[in-house]
């Protein structure tokens, strides 16, 4: 799977504002709305499915990084945004660190592979540290979009 | 003593597959051995201690992995991970609401 499968450019936050958990899911998760990838009536139902799923244990993976996501039956196909917080955003992460770089996804409850594909190509991609470097350096929609492209036709990574 | 590797392969027994959690349960676990531990599907081979490259699996239910531990209690860490993969199963008895 690659990121223009499910990553709208539209969704695309590179100057988040958060400093806490909440409110940056609620800031990447109305970059969905504007993207047209999930409706505005959903998305209290949403964000508060997602810190459900933060509760079992958090997706603040390490590394700067972290993967919110949740399934919710609002959806028909798997979607997600990217974005960058340049101050980092207190996140109960795995290390302890705070997170810069965030991949919210939304996925379908009855697609699981989806989900571990979308997962696998974020992971993939996060692994390179030229990826992570250029991400965290990225001001605009543009230049995000621009790098997932670039991403996408591997010239990243393994 | 001659450094041990002990290979076993394990199946993903879970319906959503090794996905963010199970994969952090996986490397908690196998950073509590000295051993080396490395996760194979066909020919991609990753450390096993970093979820980062357990994630790059996208190993769904069915899937089969070769475990393979390096070191001194590479016995021990081979046989608590693969009884913590079978026991992915009762996750899906939970009804296991996340992805």
């Amino acid at each position: 799977m690659k990121f223009a499968d499910f990553i709208g450019a539209n969704a695309i936050k590179p100057e988040l504002e958060s400093s806490d958990k909440e409110s940056v899911i609620r800031e990447l998760t109305a970059g969905l709305v504007a993207s047209g990838s999930i409706a505005e009536e959903n998305v209290e139902s949403i964000i508060k499915a997602i810190m459900k799923r933060e509760e079992l244990g958090s997706t603040g993976i390490g590394r700067g990084i972290a993967v919110p996501h949740t399934k919710h039956p609002s959806v028909d196909k798997l979607v997600g945004t990217v974005g960058v917080s340049r101050e980092g955003v207190e996140f109960a992460s795995l290390d302890g660190e705070p997170v810069h770089l965030f991949f919210l996804l939304v996925s379908p409850p009855d697609r699981p592979g989806d989900h571990l594909r979308a997962l696998e190509n974020i992971s993939r991609q996060l692994r390179d540290d030229m990826f992570c470097k250029f991400l965290k350096q990225s001001k605009t929609n543009e230049d995000i979009a621009q790098l997932l492209e670039e991403a996408d036709n591997n010239q990243f990574g393994s | 003593m001659a450094e041990q590797t002990v290979s076993r392969t394990v199946v993903i027994p879970n319906q959503q597959g090794l996905h963010a959690r199970p994969a952090d349960q996986f490397v908690k676990l196998a950073n509590q051995f000295s051993a080396q531990i490395e996760i194979q599907r066909e020919t991609l081979t990753v450390n096993g201690k970093s979820i980062l490259d357990l994630l790059t699996l996208a190993a769904e239910q069915g899937t089969e992995l070769i475990l393979h531990a390096t070191g001194d209690d590479a016995t021990e860490a081979s046989e608590a991970l693969a009884a913590l993969v079978e026991s992915f199963a009762e996750h899906d008895l939970e009804g296991e609401e996340d992805a």
